[in-house]
């Protein structure tokens, strides 16, 4: 029953006491895509990603990962997965080298093929200088992939990966997702969380999870078609001013200020909304111009996370 | 055999970190020959030189020359003279002696007399060995020269003891004391292992892979049976060469003793592990275990002279059981068939607690 999806979750649900760090989550996620993760800290996209490879027990729901039942059946699957943790956790006290020759022995790879494992590794993954450098002396970028070499040594169908740029620069990030595209070309199936939105834009589809919750998914472009709002794009002299007058207009559902620049969300039902915005900065008598934008996926991120009273508003 | 080879590289994995760890590597040298010297050299129940005070209120030629005999003996060192039992107990009080000599002004009269005692012996019964002595000397025989006093009361009890006749602190120490130190860096190492891997993080990607739990402990706890094993031939080495202590049984018996004695510690040091979530917890848990092991072991008071529950405490302790085996072993000749219970209880020991770890090791966060 090869199933069309390589994870798919009903009602997954993850409580730490009084808290719900994860509630009623409905995930289906098809083979071969790169899936994001999309939330803030704190919105439960590592423990998601814990209950899908078995390492915490759901409070209720169930999930069936690569056609097995998690948490039941997780020591089958543990071969078939990899899963790269949001702190580093290989061992800071063995060289490179030893820390990839460890997994290749506790994933059994077979012994013939295992050198060449390795240094196609460690070339692929720009660690061949590294190899006898401890891996707790490296830098961010450098533990990051050795992280990936390490998770995707055993081929797995299934590739988790909880935050793997938070601690990387620019360029790292960009060699790293170049990386996740060639693994997904090659049929792995990527889970990712991120709270980038960059990288969420590079994902086939995602999710957005809002503490603990999903509120909404599918890929970048039907999320950015479908917020349901306006968004317009204001260029301020004075953008602080210009945010306090926006936001007083009763339609406006949120403002968001990048640099000069504000971005302005009005629920779809009303019309003209460029011109309401124009007419309240007029009236203020400030300097600025309004004109209608396409939603970028932080808008739609703005728009989802909203709070429900001032949606509706 | 995949089974084996997941073992081998949580095995190489620990050796490789383990050389690493200087911290660690120090201990497992420097920890059992510090702590040899340490008990080797200061603790010494062969007491000599105690300092004492004399009152002399006779100053016969009698009493001048008990007071010479007494000083020969080299258990007390007279310091200083005082006048009154008052000054004695004065100086005993201020910690300038331990014992104080007080021979009242009749002491010719009540020596040949015999029904009161002729000098009084003020000690200092806050230390029980002090005390001890104190007793010894009750039953010094003076052989005095003056004809007519007669002989004092000779000695009716001779002990002669077997298997350490000159007495020495060092043959009946070292065999309990490398129990305590086995205990002490056993425990630590394996206590630490888990706990440690958890706060480095190193633990979430572990119980992510193919191996099992059981697969984990065994390869943890084998490098450090053979580090147990290094330690034992310190400890017996440093024991041969500074305190001359003897292994009078069978060396291999002594190691296969020692081997059952690490394994059931390494295996307690692993439940602490699963127990514990911090280091620091796991080291106080280890410290609790450790106490016990030095006191209710028979290490420092004779098992049989405990009260009762404190000896069943003590029956529950490996160490209890390993002094037993090396005092058996290398000062009685003893032979490990003649101990078969108290290895039997090691290994026991060693069993439940490794399977306890292991099952309570769950390869879950929560
Ligand atoms: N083991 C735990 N015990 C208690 N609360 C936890 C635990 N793990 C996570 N949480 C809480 O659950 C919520 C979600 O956390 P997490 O899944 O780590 O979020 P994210 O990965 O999106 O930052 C947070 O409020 C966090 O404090
Ligand atoms: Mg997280």
């Amino acid at each position: 029953m090869n199933r069309e999806f390589a994870i798919e979750a009903r009602g997954l649900t993850k409580r730490f006491g009084d808290l719900v760090a994860v509630s009623q989550l409905d995930l289906d996620v098809p083979r071969g895509e790169i899936y994001g993760f999309l939330g803030p800290n704190g919105s439960g996209k590592s423990t998601t990603i814990r209950m899908l490879c078995g390492l915490l027990m759901p409070s209720d729901g169930e999930a069936v990962v690569l056609d097995t039942e998690v948490p039941g059946d997780a020591r089958r699957l543990k071969p078939r997965i990899g899963y790269m943790t949001q702190k580093f956790s290989l061992f800071g006290d063995m060289t490179v080298h030893e820390n990839l020759q460890f997994i290749a022995d506790i994933y059994s790879y077979p012994r013939r093929e295992r050198a060449a494992r390795i240094q196609e590794l460690l070339e692929r993954y720009n660690l061949r200088d590294q190899q006898k450098q401890l891996a707790g002396t490296m830098s961010g970028g450098q533990k990051q992939r050795l992280a990936l070499a390490c998770a995707v040594l055993h081929h797995p169908e299934l590739l988790l990966l909880d935050e793997p740029t938070s601690a990387v620069d620019p360029q790292s990030r960009r060699d790293f997702w170049a990386a996740l595209f060639r693994l997904a070309e090659a049929g792995t199936t990527i889970l990712v969380s991120t709270h980038y939105m960059d990288e969420a834009e590079r994902c086939h589809r995602l999710a957005i999870l809002d503490q603990g919750v999903k509120v909404a998914d599918g890929t970048p472009s039907e999320l950015q078609a479908s917020t349901g709002m306006h968004v317009i794009e204001v260029i301020a002299s004075d953008p602080y001013h210009a945010q306090v007058v926006i936001s007083e207009i009763p339609e406006v559902a949120s403002v968001t200020q990048l640099g000069v620049r504000l971005r302005v969300l009005i629920p779809d039902a009303h019309s003209e909304p460029t011109r309401t915005v124009d007419a309240a900065l007029r009236s203020a008598g400030l300097d600025a111009q309004a004109s209608l934008s396409s939603a970028t996926l932080e808008d739609v991120f703005v728009a989802v996370t909203l709070q429900p009273g001032r949606r509706a508003a | 055999m995949k089974s084996l080879s997941r073992i081998f590289a949580i095995l190489l994995k620990e050796v490789r970190q383990l050389r690493r760890d200087r911290l660690t590597f120090g201990m497992v040298v420097g920890l059992p020959v510090m702590q040899m010297l340490l008990f080797g050299y200061a603790i010494n129940t062969d007491v000599r030189n105690l300092k004492t005070a004399v009152a002399d209120q006779a100053n016969t030629h009698l009493s001048r020359q008990f007071v010479t005999e007494l000083a020969q003996t080299q258990v007390v060192d007279i310091v200083a003279g005082a006048d009154s039992p008052r000054q004695l107990e004065a100086l005993l009080r201020d910690g300038s002696i331990s014992i104080g000599v007080f021979i009242p002004h009749d002491f010719d009269r009540r020596i040949v007399d015999r029904t009161r005692a002729a000098t009084h012996l003020l000690v200092d019964g806050s230390d029980p060995t002090i005390l001890g002595v104190a007793n010894q000397l009750r039953a010094m025989p003076f052989g005095f020269d003056a004809g007519d006093t007669g002989p004092v009361a000779p000695q009716v009890i001779e002990v002669r003891p077997y298997y350490n006749p000159e007495r020495r602190t060092p043959v009946n120490i070292v065999p309990g004391l490398m129990g305590v130190i086995l205990t002490m860096t056993m425990i630590l190492f394996t206590a630490v292992a888990i706990v440690r891997e958890r706060e480095r993080g190193n633990l979430e990607l572990l119980i992510n892979t193919p191996v099992s739990s059981a697969e984990l402990m065994i390869g943890k706890v084998v490098p450090y049976i053979l580090i147990g094993m290094l330690q034992l031939a310190l400890i017996l080495a440093v024991g041969r060469l500074l305190f001359d202590v003897p292994v009078r049984g069978s060396i291999v018996d002594l190691y296969l003793a020692a081997f059952a004695f690490i394994a059931a510690n390494l295996a307690l040091g692993l439940f602490i592990s699963t127990a514990a979530r911090t280091q620091f917890q796991a080291m106080q848990m280890t410290v609790f275990i450790l106490l016990p092991s030095i006191l209710l072991s028979g290490f420092m008071f004779p098992f049989e002279g405990m009260p009762l529950v404190a000896q069943w405490l003590g029956e529950v302790l490996p160490n209890t059981h390993f002094i037993r085996l090396t005092r058996g072993i290398m000062l009685r000749d003893a032979s490990i068939a003649d101990l078969y219970p108290d290895v039997g209880y090691l290994l026991g020991f060693a069993l439940v607690a490794m399977t306890g770890a292991a099952l309570r090791f769950t390869k879950r966060l929560d």
